[in-house]
C-alpha cells in the first residue's frame, strides 16, 4: 500500500511534482505513466525516502518510508539499473543487500533464478552487463528481501520484448500474491498489459487516473456503419463528440448503448461497435500529456 | 528447497505482521559497509601497491648498512607506505556511493543516514588499525631476520613513535571518509588529500614569517613529532588538536552536513 498525499516537490521556481495524490493498493500492479520528465522519478524518490518533499506526504504500508524497520524486507525498491557499483559482480552486489536485510544466502541464489540471470553471468563485474542485465539484478535487488511492495522507476528500460513479457507475467504474480507494485514507464505499450490502474502525469500534475478500462472509456467507442455521414450528423444532434476514426470509421465519446439507440433511431446499420483500443488509449495518452510534454513534437 | 520456493516472488503480504521486521542493527550496518570497503577491484589493487612498496622498504631497510634495526624502526618502515595510501581506501568507500551511485541502494535500505555515516567511520578506523597491526606483524619478522642472518642485536622495545602512528592512522582513515563525505567525487576527493598538504608544506617552507602559525594549522607539521616519536608536550598536543579539527574535524562535519540534510543525489 502507497499513500501518496498533495506530494510537491519544488527546485526554485521549477515545479517537479505538484500537488499529486494517488492510492497505490495491495493486489494491484499501478502504472505511472508520463512522458519525460514529468516528475516520475523525483515522486518515487519523495516516496522513498530519497528526497524530502517541499510539502504533502507519502506513505508506505502506513509509514513515510524512513520511519519502516528494515525498510528492504517490506518495499523492493530499483529507481536506476544502472545505479549500480561496476567493479562488484552481479553476485556480490546481491550478497551485500543480503547481509544487510539479514536474509538467509539462499535467497541470493533464488532471486538469481527467478530474474534469469545464470550462475556465470551472476559471477561477472556489473561493468560488462547490458542495460537489461541490470535491470534483472535491479529487479533482483528489489526481491532479494522479500517485500511486500515494490516500487520501480522504468524497469522495462532496456529491456527486449521478451524479457518485457518476463516482467510483466513476474509483476501480476507478485501482485496477485497480495503484493503493491507500483512501477513508471514514459511508453504506455510497455504497462498497459501489466498495470491494473493508470496514474497518467504531465508536468508534475495527475492529469489522468483510474482503470485501464475507465480510460478507455473516456477514450470512447469505435462505431463502423453503412452510413457514417448520417450516423454522425445523428449523433452530433444528440449532442456527443464525434470524430472521424483513425483508421476509418467514427470515433465517438459515448456509450455503446447511446451509439446503438441513435443508429437504430437514425435507421443506419451499425456493423462494429467496440471500445477504444488499446490504439485509442495511446491517444488518449498523448492527448492528456501533450501540453504538459516537455519535447514538444515539432509540427 | 522445492520448485514452488524458487518461482515465488516473495509476497506474504497477509501472513506476516510487521512486528517480525526488526530495524538493521548497527552491527550488521557495518559489517555490510566494512564488506563494501574492501570487495571492489580498486581496492585490491590499492592493497598490492601497499603490499608492494612495504616489502621494498622493508627489504632495502634490511639490506642496507649494518642490519642494525630496532622493531619499532621497522613499524615505522612498514606502517608508512600504509598510512599513506589506506586513507584512499577510506575515500573510495566513501565516493563510490556517488561516483558509482550506490548511495541509492544504501540509502533505501538504511534511511537513517547518520548510522550510515557512522558505520563508515567505524570501519575506516577499523581497517586503519587492522591493518596496523599487519604492518606490526611485518615488522617483528623483519627484525627476527635481521637478528637471525645479519646479527643485530633484539631491540622488541615498542614506544612513542608506534603508539603516535597509531593515532595518526586513526585520524587520516577519518580524514578520508571526511574528505569523501565533504566532496562527494572520487578524484577530487583523492586530489585534495594528496595534494593539499604537499602545497601547504611547500607555503610553508616560503612564508616564513607565518612559521609561528602553521604547526596550529597544518596537520602535516604538528604530526611530525608524534610519528618521530618525539616528546609530545602540551603546546605540541595542542597544535596537534587544532590542526586535526580543521583538516578532520570540519570536513567531517561538512560531509556530515552534507549527508543529512535534503536530497541524496548521485548525478
Amino acid at each position: 500500500m502507497i499513500t501518496v498525499e498533495h506530494l510537491t516537490k519544488r527546485y526554485g521556481p521549477v515545479q517537479a511534482v505538484s500537488d499529486v495524490t494517488f492510492t497505490a493498493e495491495p493486489g494491484l500492479v499501478t502504472g505511472f505513466l508520463g512522458p519525460n520528465g514529468a516528475g516520475k522519478s523525483t515522486a518515487m524518490r519523495m516516496m522513498t525516502g530519497l528526497t524530502p518533499p517541499t510539502s504533502g506526504t507519502a506513505r508506505v504500508l502506513g509509514k513515510p518510508y524512513a520511519a519502516l524497520a528494515n525498510p528492504g524486507r517490506r518495499v523492493g525498491v530499483l529507481l536506476d539499473a544502472s545505479a549500480q557499483h561496476a567493479g562488484r559482480t552481479g553476485r556480490e552486489t546481491l550478497a551485500l543487500g543480503a547481509l544487510l536485510m539479514g536474509v538467509e544466502r539462499r535467497r541470493v541464489d533464488e532471486v538469481l533464478d527467478l530474474v534469469g540471470l545464470t550462475p556465470s553471468e551472476a559471477g561477472r563485474r556489473v561493468r560488462t552487463y547490458s542495460l537489461g542485465m541490470r535491470q534483472r539484478l535491479g529487479l533482483a535487488s528489489a526481491l532479494l528481501g522479500d517485500p511486500d511492495v515494490l516500487i520501480l522507476d522504468e524497469p522495462a528500460n532496456g529491456l527486449d520484448p521478451a524479457g518485457i513479457r518476463w516482467m510483466r507475467d513476474l509483476l501480476r504474480d507478485f501482485a496477485q500474491r497480495g503484493g503493491t507494485v507500483l512501477l513508471s514507464s514514459h511508453l504506455l505499450s510497455e504497462i498497459e498489459q501489466v498495470a491494473d490502474r493508470l496514474v497518467v502525469i504531465g508536468r508534475g500534475r495527475v492529469v489522468a487516473e483510474g482503470t485501464k478500462d475507465e480510460l478507455l472509456r473516456a477514450a470512447g467507442m469505435v462505431v463502423r456503419s453503412l452510413d457514417d455521414v448520417a450516423l454522425a450528423a445523428e449523433l452530433r444532434r444528440a449532442g456527443v463528440d464525434v470524430e472521424a476514426g483513425a483508421h476509418g470509421g467514427l470515433s465517438v465519446a459515448a456509450d455503446a448503448e447511446t451509439v446503438a439507440r441513435t443508429a437504430v433511431g437514425a435507421g443506419v446499420l451499425v456493423t462494429e461497435l467496440r471500445p477504444a483500443d488499446s490504439r485509442g488509449l495511446e491517444e488518449l495518452f498523448l492527448e492528456l500529456t501533450a501540453a504538459d510534454a516537455r519535447e514538444e513534437v515539432s509540427a | 528447497m522445492t520448485a514452488v520456493d524458487q518461482t515465488r516472488t516473495g509476497t506474504r503480504t497477509s501472513t506476516r505482521p510487521a512486528a517480525d521486521v526488526r530495524p538493521v542493527p548497527f552491527s550488521r550496518l557495518t559489517l555490510f559497509e566494512w564488506r563494501k570497503q574492501l570487495d571492489t577491484r580498486a581496492v585490491r589493487w590499492l592493497f598490492v601497491v601497499i603490499a608492494l612498496l612495504t616489502a621494498g622498504v622493508v627489504t632495502v631497510t634490511a639490506l642496507v648498512g649494518d642490519g642494525e634495526v630496532s622493531f619499532e624502526m621497522f613499524v615505522s618502515n612498514t606502517s608508512t607506505p600504509l598510512a599513506m595510501l589506506l586513507p584512499v581506501v577510506a575515500i573510495l568507500a566513501t565516493t563510490a556511493e556517488w561516483s558509482q551511485r550506490t548511495a541509492l541502494t544504501t540509502f533505501t535500505l538504511e534511511p537513517r543516514r547518520q548510522r550510515v555515516v557512522g558505520a563508515k567511520v567505524l570501519t575506516a578506523v577499523g581497517s586503519g588499525l587492522a591493518f596496523f597491526a599487519v604492518a606490526v606483524g611485518i615488522a617483528a619478522v623483519a627484525h627476527l631476520a635481521v637478528i637471525a642472518f645479519r646479527d643485530a642485536s633484539p631491540d622488541w622495545a615498542l614506544g612513542a613513535m608506534t603508539a603516535g602512528m597509531a593515532l595518526m592512522i586513526v585520524l587520516w582513515m577519518v580524514q578520508g571518509v571526511a574528505f569523501g563525505l565533504a566532496l562527494q567525487s572520487t578524484p577530487a576527493a583523492i586530489v585534495v588529500y594528496l595534494a593539499v598538504p604537499t602545497i601547504v608544506g611547500a607555503i610553508t617552507m616560503l612564508v616564513t614569517a607565518w612559521s609561528d602559525v602553521w604547526p596550529w594549522v597544518d596537520l602535516n607539521t604538528s604530526s611530525t613529532p608524534l610519528i618521530m616519536g618525539e616528546s609530545m608536550d602540551g603546546t605540541a598536543w595542542a597544535q596537534l588538536a587544532t590542526s586535526a579539527a580543521i583538516w578532520v574535524g570540519l570536513p567531517l562535519a561538512v560531509g556530515i552536513w552534507r549527508v543529512q540534510r535534503g536530497e541524496i543525489k548521485t548525478s
